[in-house]
């Protein structure tokens, strides 16, 4: 039986008809979970999302449960919730759909999460180039407001909560959490050092906090919906729910599907959802899970050990599309953008091309990430522009790994991890490259005799 | 006034168990044994940043099972230790019990060669021309903790040399390592937030917000914490290698807080003046102004000889003079606050032997709050341990013009005070006999028949006590002009003078030994014990006075008014 997509987050997105306002909303049973879950006790909220196992769809992957009970609830300081829509990872591009096509849901599952963790006031940072994203998350929380799901003793209750939505200026680093609140403090987007600043303790204004995902968000609405047994019930043991894979790159249908976690391969999406590679092309290499996950070369083996303990192995086509499973290939599902490239792909311009974005998103505050990114972007450009050394190969892995595990936030893993993973797995291709440039320059020396270093001035 | 130490904790760095105070910054705690963790961006008197990475270490903490929270033990029967899987920063951990270090590991080494081999590659490497060099963190960092050659082949970022930051300080943009040393300083110690960074990434740049420079009156810290040549003082730049500089300990003489510094001169010329650490006084900083004060040593009207009616003479023949008219009868005595200790113990004695009024003068202005109080002499609180003063300044000044006029008083012995600038007319003066010793030429050492000229703080050696009636003392930089001795010397030679002793105690260390006698509160201190840090004296006798001071960085006269009345 060929693998269906699960809609659950998605289930009206592109649905002929469905709008973005609140009476389709609620024709389509839009904020009844709200209703439901508003004389309930928070702590109970909290238990059911622990209970469900959900991860965070953010990139990170750690469970969202776990997260909220991190709450420092002993200060007495106000608790604030941040729905992080800063989505800027090259290859993703889930969170939006969300935003333009279903902003109620997002408003719901943030209005439901703000309740369970008994949130004072809640923000949406969204990415500014998203600026019409972010008039529609306007509107519909004034909707919301008219309807009294949100604003003062929501729905009857005692429970008062206001919505803000705040755009971003337009930088990867303000999608990190603690840089994003240090940006909507009003602040330069540094992310913070942790400890001590973790925001559960100390976030926004050095109040506990908690940043969740867009699509995290909408996922706690149904998780309440179902309840965290049940919904835990869906997926793969250990990373329950849904993914929403966006697919980029190489292949027939670039697009967007929603799969149940672990019910299906990556073969399965590129082949039986994605149509495969482009005509007369093979598939050669795949960035998983949005830019800085590490690279899968097409051919590897992976040795794996299955669910029930024996050993197995895994080619990249055969890897299940859960958490866990990626994790056990040595790279991560983080945020399901994947960007596939075929045998046409040259892939130390595919690094090149990720070292200038993140030299370029570099926050600049700690030394390796800010020295170590440019210096990264610096030499793959230059073997890109025919410079290239044969010494660049070790180089650019070597400083990679001085970057990644060593700055204040993931930025350098971000920036290392397509390095260390690339330079490895391709070094055939890097070096053939780089000998071809050596044997144009040598052949370019002798016909000019010598003489091109001897320009008069 | 400092918190209670606390508890010592046993942690363990590199097999080795040391003792340290709970809770304290781990760079701190290890510094204390002899250990360097380098860093540039930590300072320990601001918050922490975290940001250059050249602390990492690695860090563990024994291993609890979860179950029964009991410590999980190896074969050995020691403690296993769960050792995190990245490195740490040593600057944003604290000593807590059972905490473990390693600082030597192939792993840290790693970090360390790495962070500096970052830090160096947009690095201009201009040491030849750089100020900073000889007292560069980057250079000594470098060479103890760097791989010792570089893999960077690509074109360095290129940034604005010499930027006008304000008025006295400038910037090599170029050379900054952005650890936001003072930028975190501008806004938390001198509460001035001008300073902050633009741009991204390696392009970002050092720079003041937008319509304002960093004027304010304690710029010059920030290039004294500045751990590289990128923020130079724009009087300083250029002028000396600091190699050739030597440095001694001294007192600032700006204001009553008694600032502690060091002195930079070559060759009897003095360069620079910076702060010396002092957690009670000062901490690690101090102002602008203060840092001017040596050009005074050089300025064109310095007294440099001994006169007797205007004209030069040898030292014994003015001291005779002064002598003669002590000794005649009806003196006022007006004392300065800028002298030593020892000065006004001298002139007390002097006084003691040849009576008088003894005045003080009033040098009353607005503090800052922070490291300038309201007093701008150096040791006002001096001149009442030694018992020269009883009463503040200024209350018998109107008496004395009286005096004057009516010719109770023939002989004035003015230190340092310029008699007309306080009202005193010159008809006045000339009818007096007028002593006048002191450092600058001025209206007063005009009409003056007798002139002994003094020295400048820099050129000899006392102590000062400061508000907190702590006893700090300063030492000689450079020698004074040729031909003059020490104030302490012409005091002490005429004190054997008029007391027909062959000779009287001319140095601070003898000096000390009379005041450990004479002073009940200085009894069994010697001058050696003051220290590097000075000592506070037990101030009860004069808690009736009220000086003019406020707040200060640590000093809080309403705290001390409560401790009195409670």
């Amino acid at each position: 039986m060929p693998i269906q997509e699960k809609r659950i987050i998605y289930r009206h997105v592109d649905e002929h008809g469905y709008t973005t306002d609140m009476a389709c909303y609620q024709r389509h049973g839009g904020y009844e979970v709200l209703r439901k879950i508003i004389s309930r006790k928070p702590e109970e909220l909290c238990q059911e999302v622990q209970d469900s196992g959900l991860r965070g769809r953010g990139g990170a992957g750690f469970p969202t449960g776990m997260k909220w009970k991190f709450l420092d609830r002993k200060s007495g300081k106000p608790v604030y919730l941040i729905c992080n829509a800063d989505e800027s990872e090259p290859g993703t591009f889930k969170d939006r759909q969300i935003i333009y096509k279903d902003p109620h849901q997002l408003i719901e599952g943030l209005l439901c999460s703000a309740y369970a963790i008994q949130a004072k006031l809640a923000f949406i940072y969204i990415r500014g180039e998203m600026h019409e994203g972010a008039k529609i998350l306007e509107r519909a929380i004034e909707e919301a407001r008219a309807a009294n799901f949100a604003g003062n003793n929501i729905l009857g209750s005692s429970y008062s909560v206001e919505v803000i939505v705040h755009r971003g200026a337009g930088c990867y680093i303000c999608g990190e959490e603690t840089g994003l609140i240090e940006s909507l403090e009003g602040k330069r987007g540094y992310p913070r050092i942790k400890p001590p600043y973790f925001p559960a303790v100390l976030g926004l204004y050095n109040c506990p906090t908690i940043v969740n995902n867009v699509e995290t968000l909408a996922q706690v609405k149904h998780v309440l919906d179902m309840g965290g047994k049940e919904f835990a019930k869906i997926g793969a043991s250990g990373d329950s729910g849904t993914h929403i894979w966006g697919v980029s790159g190489h292949v027939v249908k670039q697009g967007y599907w929603e799969i149940e976690a672990g019910k299906a391969t990556i073969r399965d999406l590129l082949y039986d959802f994605c149509g495969g590679p482009p005509p007369g092309r093979t598939f050669k290499a795949i960035i998983p899970g949005g830019s800085s996950t590490k690279v899968l070369r097409i051919g590897e083996k992976f040795k794996i050990k299955l669910p029930d303990g024996s050993p197995g192995e895994w080619g990249v086509l055969d890897i299940p599309l859960d958490s866990n499973s990626f994790a056990q290939c040595g790279t991560g599902l983080g945020t399901g953008g994947m960007i596939v490239m075929d045998d046409t792909t040259d892939m130390v311009e595919v690094l090149a091309n990720l070292n200038a974005f993140y030299a370029h998103e570099s926050c600049g505050q700690c030394t390796p990430c800010r020295e170590g990114s440019l210096w990264l972007k610096r030499i793959t450009t230059r073997v890109c522009d025919g410079g290239g050394r044969l010494e660049d190969v070790d180089l650019v892995k070597n400083i990679a790994d001085q970057v990644a595990g060593r700055t204040i936030c993931a930025h350098g893993e971000a920036v290392a991890w397509p390095c260390q993973s690339n330079v490895p797995k391709f070094r055939d291709e890097w070096e053939a490259k780089i000998r071809a440039q050596m044997q144009a320059r040598e052949h370019d020396d002798k016909s000019t005799n010598g003489r091109k270093g001897l320009r008069l001035v | 006034m400092s918190a209670p130490t606390p508890a010592p904790v046993t942690i363990n760095v590199d097999g080795k168990e040391l003792q340290v105070p709970a809770g304290m910054n781990l760079i701190d705690a290890l510094e204390r044994h002899g250990i360097e963790i380098p860093h540039y961006c930590y300072h320990p008197r601001l918050t922490v940043a975290g940001n250059c990475r050249m602390c990492l270490v690695e860090t563990g903490m024994p291993m609890r099972d979860r179950q029964t929270n009991q410590p999980v033990l190896e074969a050995d029967g020691k403690p296993k230790i769960g050792w995190g899987p990245k490195p740490a920063v040593a600057c944003t951990t604290n000593c807590t019990p059972g905490l473990h270090v390693r600082t030597k590991t192939p792993m840290v080494k790693d970090c360390q060669e790495g962070v500096m081999e970052f830090l160096l590659v947009n690095h201009p490497l201009d040491c030849p021309i750089c100020d900073q060099a000889g007292e560069c963190k980057l250079q000594e960092f470098a060479t103890d903790y760097g791989r010792g050659y570089s893999r960077f082949v690509e074109e360095k970022n290129v940034k604005p040399k010499r930027t006008r930051l304000g008025p006295r300080v400038t910037l090599d943009d170029e050379r900054c390592i952005l650890c936001s040393r003072c930028v975190r300083f501008c806004s938390e110690i001198a509460k001035d937030d001008v300073l902050g960074f633009i741009e991204r990434g390696s392009h970002s740049t050092l720079t003041c917000y937008p319509g304002r420079e960093l004027n304010n009156n304690y710029s010059l810290n920030t290039v004294d914490i500045c751990p590289v040549g990128a923020l130079t003082s724009t009087d300083f730049r250029f002028k000396m290698r600091v190699w050739f500089l030597k440095s001694v300990p001294s007192i600032c003489t700006e204001s009553s807080v008694g600032v502690n510094t060091l002195v930079w001169s070559r060759e009897g010329k003095i360069y620079r003046i910076t702060p010396r650490d002092n957690g009670a006084v000062n901490d690690s900083w101090m102002s602008d102004s203060g840092r001017e004060i040596f050009k005074q040593v050089e300025a064109p009207n310095r007294i440099d000889f001994f006169a007797v009616d205007n004209r030069k003479c040898p030292a014994n023949d003015a001291l005779a003079r002064v002598a003669t008219l002590l000794k005649g009868g009806r003196v006022a005595y007006i004392a300065s606050a800028q002298s030593s200790l020892e000065e006004q113990f001298l002139l007390r004695q002097i006084v003691e032997i040849e009576p008088g009024p003894v005045s003080l003068v009033s040098r009353a202005r607005n503090g800052d709050g922070l490291l300038i109080s309201n007093d701008a002499t150096p040791n006002l609180r001096g001149a009442f341990l030694a018992g020269l003063a009883r009463e503040l300044p200024g209350t018998n000044l109107k008496k004395l013009h009286g005096q004057l006029e009516t010719g109770e008083i023939g002989t004035i012995f003015a230190v340092n005070e310029d008699l007309s600038a306080l009202g005193f007319s010159d008809d006045l003066l000339r009818r007096a006999n007028v002593i006048y010793l002191g450092t600058h030429a001025n209206k007063t050492s005009d009409l003056a028949q007798v002139v002994l000229p003094g020295l400048t703080v820099f050129e000899k050696t006392g102590s000062f006590v400061n508000q907190q009636w702590r006893a700090q003392r300063f030492f000689q930089v450079v020698p004074g002009p040729a031909g003059t001795v020490p104030d302490i010397q012409v005091l002490a030679q005429l004190l054997a003078r008029i007391s027909g002793s062959n000779a009287a105690p001319s140095t601070p260390d003898a000096v000390w030994q009379l005041l450990s006698a004479r002073v009940p509160q200085l009894a069994g201190w010697t001058w050696e014990s003051l220290g590097a840090q000075g000592k506070v004296l037990d101030a009860s006798a004069w808690a009736h006075l009220t000086f003019s001071e406020g707040k200060s960085l640590h000093y809080d006269p309403a705290a001390l008014t409560a401790v009195k009345t409670g």
